[in-house]
């Protein structure tokens, strides 16, 4: 295991972490607020970076990342004011298997507007360069900021590593909205309506604070994080109408690992998962190498040779889910869950 | 009532439930006459799908509407049954085993529930949204390891099999559909009838006191997670035996089976039946194979109108069509249906306009989305439309504009009707009572 792959797959691993928290956090607001399980909650990502592109291409990027949230996160109060609340007293299925539905719609309407094949979605030209470039010479490892340095060429065995300066800018993005929803559920007046409407929403009622428009609210900004994301989720990957299928599913893997409603915990799993994904991605390593270091053979005429061979970077899709299973075995209040009652 | 008898003092006298034998009888008499009326190979193979979807969409139910289990990953267990089913046949193909060809989708069946136990125990520890969370985890992570392991699950290609193998018994090959028919429609009859067993049993009628109460089983001393457990188990036996059918109908299976589209299209199309009523996911099975059938061939905006046929359900009939009718068939006992049945007129006259202003601007839009190349000409429900012409989308407009407007007159009189019915209905319940 050599440093400059030790360091690149940490930064990435801590990029897509960054990414999914920003999903995550979202959702698991909403969940812990009004009991909903947005099952959209990636459709509205993907929306995201879709109307992002759409303005992108009228103006810029900067205006992309300023108003897509915005629409995203208007339309997603509508969605919560107009039909979510209609369901609210049929009780949590139902609320959920409207979000369900809403996942159907919103994936046929993107690809009824955006068409079905991929979008030529990039980040902003002054971002699409490396911000450093981890260069590891014989004679020892060094960082130097922006494109490659002449050495990587010039010196035999030298082994050098770009860093996107879009990839970092996401990191800081997600950053800075992770210290802003601290600062306003903490220190400001409507956060702490909105925790006083969380823990107990008949007093918060009763003491005249509008209760369901906090729920509107609360709802129309989870989903503008979700855009959020999107827009840099879709600039840094694929802008398809796959996109929230294939993160869907993890984000969800996340907040149960995390421990249902608990934000820290959300933080802690999709770190986590991203950077644990992001190292078995980058290895080709088997359990059947793991058994030879013990000194075990395993040849093809082993029993279950396909289970023992199978490669850590093709295990990294399965990852998520399997650590979803063994926390729900060990552990299943989640890392950071309270205990349920 | 008890009634005392020479010989058998405590012999209890009970009437034939006639309606209930009715009822079967003619659920049989559908499965038994059903191909002969649509005899065409094209019926026969979606009679045949129909009955494996019944099966499947009431072992779903099990747990949605017997026990508020709400499983985004049921698919999983259909999925494993019908690869264990294949491998199954093409054992017997080899001449390894020598099982009946029949009795697979029972070997089918018990893979399911193996696989029910093994991840039903970590699936089952919550109830509610997490549950639905957690289906959907195993979901795709069987989903991916089916992608993983190309030796057992075929990969891109999937795995075929033949199921004319093996001996012939009293001349039944299965290789003509029908036969393979008759056998699908034995097995949803036996299901159907165990799986309404199942509901009478005191572990059926425990799961009903999860679904409504947890609190109070946990207090009179069961534990919730092991009925959430049992019923699990017994849902996966018939997923799998659902599987099993499949890949005996169509002799090949695929990675997909197992995959979120499939569990999906399970959950919605088991509410659309209506998850209240036994019969409900009968009426929803049906309607899957129709929609994955048909109407996936009539428009490629099938899965839009699917999603908001949904969400509509949801939103105003969460019984689904079941409870409908069920609503329907109260007022006819009443007598009350003829005060409605011009309101009904009206509101499906005014549904059609809306479905015609809206499916014709939906079209338009997907065929410049997506047949570019053919010219803006299209047709929808019989008419010539030009998708770039403003004469086009005006008449949609007005269409659909107009159907809005009388939906929603209607709607407001059809409202006040149906109150008042339903109170005249309450009314004469206690008249009955106080006669009584």
């Amino acid at each position: 295991l050599d440093a400059s792959f030790f360091l690149i797959s940490l930064l990435n691993g801590l990029s897509v972490g960054l990414l999914l928290f920003m999903l995550a956090s979202g959702l698991t607001l909403i969940f812990s607020m009004m009991g909903v399980l947005n099952f959209a909650h990636a459709s509205f990502y993907m929306v995201g970076a879709y109307v992002a592109y759409t303005i992108a291409r009228g103006s810029n990027f900067w205006v992309a990342l300023a108003v897509a949230p915005l629409i995203v996160g208007a339309a997603g109060a509508g969605f919560e004011r107009f039909v979510l609340r209609r369901v609210h007293k049929f009780g949590h299925v139902p609320e959920l298997l409207i979000t369900f539905g809403l996942s159907y719609i919103v994936l046929e309407m993107v690809q009824l507007v955006w068409g079905r094949s991929a979008l030529p979605f990039q980040p902003p030209e002054s971002m699409q360069g490396p911000l450093f470039t981890i260069v590891e010479l014989p004679t020892g490892l060094s960082i130097a900021m922006g494109a490659p340095p002449e050495a990587c060429k010039a010196v035999a065995g030298a082994l050098c590593t770009t860093f996107p300066e879009f990839r970092a800018f996401g990191m800081l993005v997600a950053v800075l909205m992770l210290v802003a929803i601290w600062l306003l559920l903490t220190r400001t007046r409507i956060g702490l309506v909105i925790q006083a409407a969380l823990s107990h929403p008949e007093m918060t009622e009763a003491l005249g604070h509008n209760v369901p428009r906090v729920f509107m609210l609360v709802f129309g900004g989870g989903t503008a994080l979700a855009a959020l994301a999107g827009v840099i989720g879709g600039a840094l990957r694929v802008t398809e109408p796959g996109m929230a299928l294939q993160v869907g599913a993890v984000v969800f893997a996340v907040i149960v690992i995390g421990g249902m409603g608990s934000l820290a915990g959300a933080f802690v799993a999709s770190v986590l998962l991203g950077v644990i994904e992001s190292f078995a991605v980058g290895s080709d390593k088997s359990l059947a190498d793991f058994f030879a270091w013990f000194g075990a053979q395993v040849t093809p005429q082993t029993f279950g040779y396909a289970v023992w061979s199978v490669k850590m970077s093709q295990i990294a899709a399965i990852l998520p889910y399997l650590l979803l299973v063994l926390i729900l075995i060990f552990r299943p209040k989640g890392l950071l869950g309270k205990r349920e009652d | 009532m008890p009634r005392m008898h020479e010989g058998r003092p405590h012999y209890h006298f009970k009437p034939y439930n006639v309606g209930r034998w009715i009822v079967w009888g003619l659920y049989a008499l559908v499965l038994l006459v059903a191909p002969l009326v649509w005899t065409s190979s094209l019926s026969h193979t979606m009679l045949s799908q129909m009955g494996i979807a019944i099966i499947a969409c009431l072992a779903f139910n099990m747990l949605l509407g017997q026990g508020g289990m709400l499983s985004f990953g049921h698919a999983v267990y259909s999925g494993l049954g019908s690869f264990f089913a294949i491998h199954t046949l093409n054992l017997v193909s080899a001449g390894t085993l020598s099982i009946p060809v029949s009795t697979i989708p029972l070997v089918a069946g018990g893979f399911g529930a193996l696989f029910a136990i093994l991840l039903g125990y970590v699936t089952t520890k919550k109830a509610g949204t997490p549950f639905a969370m957690i289906t959907l985890g195993v979901g795709e992570l069987v989903w991916a390891m089916s992608l993983m392991f190309p030796g057992f699950f075929g990969g891109e290609g999937g795995i075929s099999g033949n199921r004319t193998a093996g001996q012939p018994f009293l001349g039944v090959t299965f290789g003509p559909q029908i036969q393979l028919y008759w056998l699908i429609a034995l097995y949803t009859f036996v299901c159907t009838a165990a799986m309404f067993a199942f509901t009478r049993t005191p572990l059926g009628r425990m799961l009903n006191a999860v679904r409504d109460n947890p609190e109070r089983v946990e207090f009179i001393g069961y534990s919730t997670q092991r009925v959430r457990y049992l019923a699990f188990i017994a849902s996966g036996f018939f997923m799998g035996i659902a599987g099993g059918l499949g890949a005996l109908n169509f002799e090949i299976v695929t990675a997909e089976v197992v995959g979120a589209t499939r569990s999906g299209a399970y959950l919605l199309f088991t509410f659309l039946g209506g998850a209240v009523f036994f019969f409900g996911p009968i009426i929803g099975a049906v309607l899957m194979v129709l929609a994955l059938v048909l109407l996936s061939e009539l428009t490629l905006a099938w899965l839009l109108y699917l999603g908001l046929a949904f969400t509509f359900m949801v939103m105003y009939a969460p019984g689904g069509i079941s409870s409908l009718i069920m609503m329907n068939l109260r007022l006819a006992a009443f007598g009350k249906l003829r005060d409605l049945w011009t309101s009904y007129l009206a509101l499906f006259g005014c549904g059609l306009a809306i479905l015609g202003g809206a499916g014709a601007m939906i079209e338009m839009v997907y065929h410049l989305q997506l047949n570019e190349a053919l010219g803006s000409k299209l047709k929808f429900m019989g008419m010539a439309l030009d998708a770039k012409s403003a004469e086009s989308w005006f008449g949609a407009g007005l269409v659909l504009a107009t159907g809005l407007g009388f939906f929603e007159l209607t709607r407001r009189v059809f409202i006040t009707d149906w109150e008042r019915i339903q109170e005249e209905i309450e009314k004469e319940i206690k008249r009955r009572e106080a006669l009584a």
